[in-house]
């Protein structure tokens, strides 16, 4: 047959082709079929444009630093990625979950960073009982309470986790009455709702919930709401530039010599630089902080400022976990991908001793069980100051799961 | 709410209409004289912005990147309405607005292509980083006087150019009847890019105004471009006073509603806005149909 020169194939390509072809004949057959398994196929719907991108690449670079170190193969097995743009769009989430769990096939689903699209991925993953999905990042109480489901794990934390050890630093630093701020919305409601519930449990009182329409950024008659109530304490959480400009809007009116503010770490986290003197000793707890003194953590830092020349923050930490999680699953089935309620149970147990953000465990809503640490800003960077609250477990309300 | 909050709150209201004013005069101007609906006049504010950022950091001096930026953004005003603009004056209001937001998509990208998705702030010039006291609880940024100060400027710069210049002569003549201000010897087209550039620069200028009161985000221009066609619409399309009329209406009404009734805040400005449509369709300054 001659190649035609226009559509067939080069003739390069032949040549590669047939000298393939003539390596195959050689090789006994047992050997060749070793020598290419099939990829695990791991399907990841992240934001890589907008708002939302810095984190979805984060993710995603932590995930291939994990599964890097393993070799890129899994249980023997090489990996395919098929990355797709969730563009933080809970609209598009049912159409870009179907395309990569009904075209591609995928054996892992790891995503999203947006709590909207997480709910709308996991009931259609949940329904279906397959693929096994974990969530690097959304914190939608939901997701691991009422929601919860056999194959759907998350390796970041519940929002309600991030603020519940808060409301007990304001109270050990010796604060009575506080005003809680946030944007209207689910995350919001949330993360305030579980420090203000400590903080009530400890005899405090929060005077007022102020709520700003979401995603609005003007924040000054608010401030002035505050300075008129004179609360002990603001517990606040806003994130990207909401978070930037409430700061600095809170130390420009004068009131972070006043009143102290506190929050969970994404208020600062990720933003500190952009925040500048502002954010200059506002205490929050998050399960991570950058200077953690850890052997997994130093050694994951300096191995993921190598492989892409920047500093890693929480959402690396949470992609690496995420790739640990997948690691410790197909090492325990032997690669056995179509096992997935095998997989399940390895994940249930799964215990991270080497995590960079210091050991947690699975708990049986399939949420971390992890430390909070306390931390403080200086000159735009964290430290840390102390543990907020250890091993902690969202209270799963609502999981019949375990 | 006692006396003293009251006016800390009006003083808020105020201030909020002085900077969403700059921004929507801009919009009015393209708007009523040219007849183009501009989507991108939040992009352009913007683009003003990441400027500022860009060339804060250059220069180390927020005066002198305002000075660059604007000229800059005059230019690309200029470049825009001459390739894109000027061929659908004649053309559905529908093809402007899918020009324009595509504006939106290709100014969007650019910014990512250029400054990245991080978020960023601009320092206050040092001059001006101090407060002054309010209450005993709340101090008040000089920057933020300073930016109420410039805008009150400005809008009486336009007034006077629309008003008592030979420019603002042949703008109004312009917008008034086309056909006619050609026939008497106007260049329009060179007038209407000059218009559009205008826009664009006061668009921007205003992003470099605010960058340093708050964040400097991809995105930011969407929101402001909503505020700013409400407040076109309340104070009648075309019109520079209805736009600063609107602009403190829509300041002061958003400002007591988070603060009074802060479950429906975000519908109070749409509210003023259907209020004012049904007592004056043509809003509070504009020519009735």
């Amino acid at each position: 047959m001659r190649a035609s020169p226009l559509f067939g194939p080069s003739r390069r390509q032949v040549l590669r082709g047939a000298g393939a072809a003539a390596v195959a004949t050689l090789l006994p057959r047992r050997f060749a079929a070793a020598a290419r398994p099939a990829p695990v196929r791991i399907g990841l719907l992240l934001p890589y444009s907008g708002t939302y991108a810095m984190l979805g690449t984060a993710i995603t670079d932590g995930l291939k630093l994990r599964l890097a170190e393993a070799g890129e193969t899994l249980a023997g097995r090489p990996v395919d990625y098929i990355a797709v743009d969730s563009e933080a769009s809970p609209p598009q989430a049912p159409q870009n979950t179907r395309k990569l769990v009904v075209r591609d096939r995928v054996d892992f689903l790891v995503g999203p960073v947006h709590s909207g699209v997480a709910l709308a991925m996991a009931q259609i993953v949940a329904a279906r009982g397959g693929p096994i999905m974990i969530i690097p990042n959304a914190g939608a109480n939901a997701l691991t309470r009422e929601l919860c489901a056999r194959n759907v794990f998350r390796a970041s934390f519940s929002n309600w986790q991030t603020g519940y050890p808060c409301g007990k630093v304001m109270a050990d630093d010796g604060h009575r009455r506080i005003v809680t701020i946030t944007w209207r919305y689910a995350a919001g409601d949330e993360i305030m709702g579980g420090g203000a519930e400590h903080f009530e449990a400890l005899g405090g009182r929060v005077d007022k919930h102020i709520r700003v329409p979401f995603p609005d950024v003007s924040f000054q008659p608010h401030l002035s709401e505050i300075a008129a109530l004179a609360p002990d304490a603001v517990f606040a959480f806003f994130s990207g530039g909401g978070a930037v400009q409430f700061v600095r809007d809170y130390a420009a009116a004068g009131l972070k010599d006043r009143i102290p503010l506190y929050g969970p770490g994404f208020l600062t986290e990720g933003v500190a630089a952009a925040q500048g003197a502002a954010a200059d000793g506002i205490r929050s707890t998050l399960h991570y902080v950058d200077d953690l003194d850890l052997p997994a953590n130093r050694r994951f830092r300096d191995a993921y400022r190598l492989a892409y020349g920047r500093e890693a923050d929480v959402f690396a930490v949470q992609g690496y976990d995420t790739g640990t999680l997948i690691v410790q699953a197909m090492a325990a089935v032997d690669g056995d991908t179509a096992a997935v309620a095998d997989i399940a149970r390895a994940l249930e147990g799964a215990r991270l001793d080497d995590s960079p953000r210091g050991p947690w465990r699975m708990s049986p809503a399939h949420n971390p069980v992890q430390t909070f640490y306390l931390r403080d800003v200086q000159e735009g960077r964290h430290r840390f100051l102390g543990i907020a609250a250890e091993a902690l477990a969202d209270p799963a309300i609502g999981c019949a799961l375990g | 709410m006692d006396a003293a909050a009251f006016l800390v709150q009006l003083l808020n209201g105020v201030q909020s209409g002085f900077l969403l004013f700059l921004v929507a005069s801009g919009l009015t101007l393209v708007f009523g004289i040219m007849g183009v609906i501009n989507l991108a006049h939040g992009a352009f504010y913007m683009i003003g912005a990441y400027l500022a950022f860009w060339l804060t950091g250059l220069t180390g001096n927020l005066l002198l990147a305002v000075v660059i930026g604007v000229a800059a953004l005059a230019v690309l005003g200029v470049v825009i309405e001459r390739l894109a603009i000027g061929f659908l004056y004649r053309r559905d209001h529908l093809q402007q607005v899918l020009l324009t937001f595509g504006l939106i998509l290709v100014l969007d990208d650019l910014q990512r292509l250029i400054w990245g998705s991080d978020f960023h702030s601009v320092p206050v010039p040092d001059l001006l980083s101090g407060s002054v006291a309010l209450t005993t609880q709340q101090d008040y940024p000089v920057y933020r006087l300073f930016v109420s100060g410039v805008c009150i400027l400005v809008a009486l710069g336009m007034f006077a150019l629309i008003r008592h210049t030979r420019l603002g002569m042949r703008i109004r003549a312009a917008a008034a009847n086309r056909e006619m201000a050609s026939a008497l010897g106007l260049d329009v087209g060179r007038l209407f890019t000059l218009v559009f550039a205008l826009g664009v620069a006061l668009a921007g200028f205003a992003g470099m105004v605010a960058a340093p009161i708050g964040a400097v985000y991809p995105g930011m221009g969407d929101r402001i471009l909503i505020l700013a066609f409400v407040i076109v619409v309340i104070g009648g399309i075309g019109s520079v006073k209805g736009a600063f009329a609107g602009a403190m209406l829509v300041g002061i009404a958003d400002t007591f509603g988070r603060v009074l009734v802060p479950e429906v805040a975000s519908m109070v400005m749409y509210a003023v806005m259907a209020a004012v449509l049904v007592w004056r369709p043509q809003g509070l300054f504009g020519r009735p149909a």
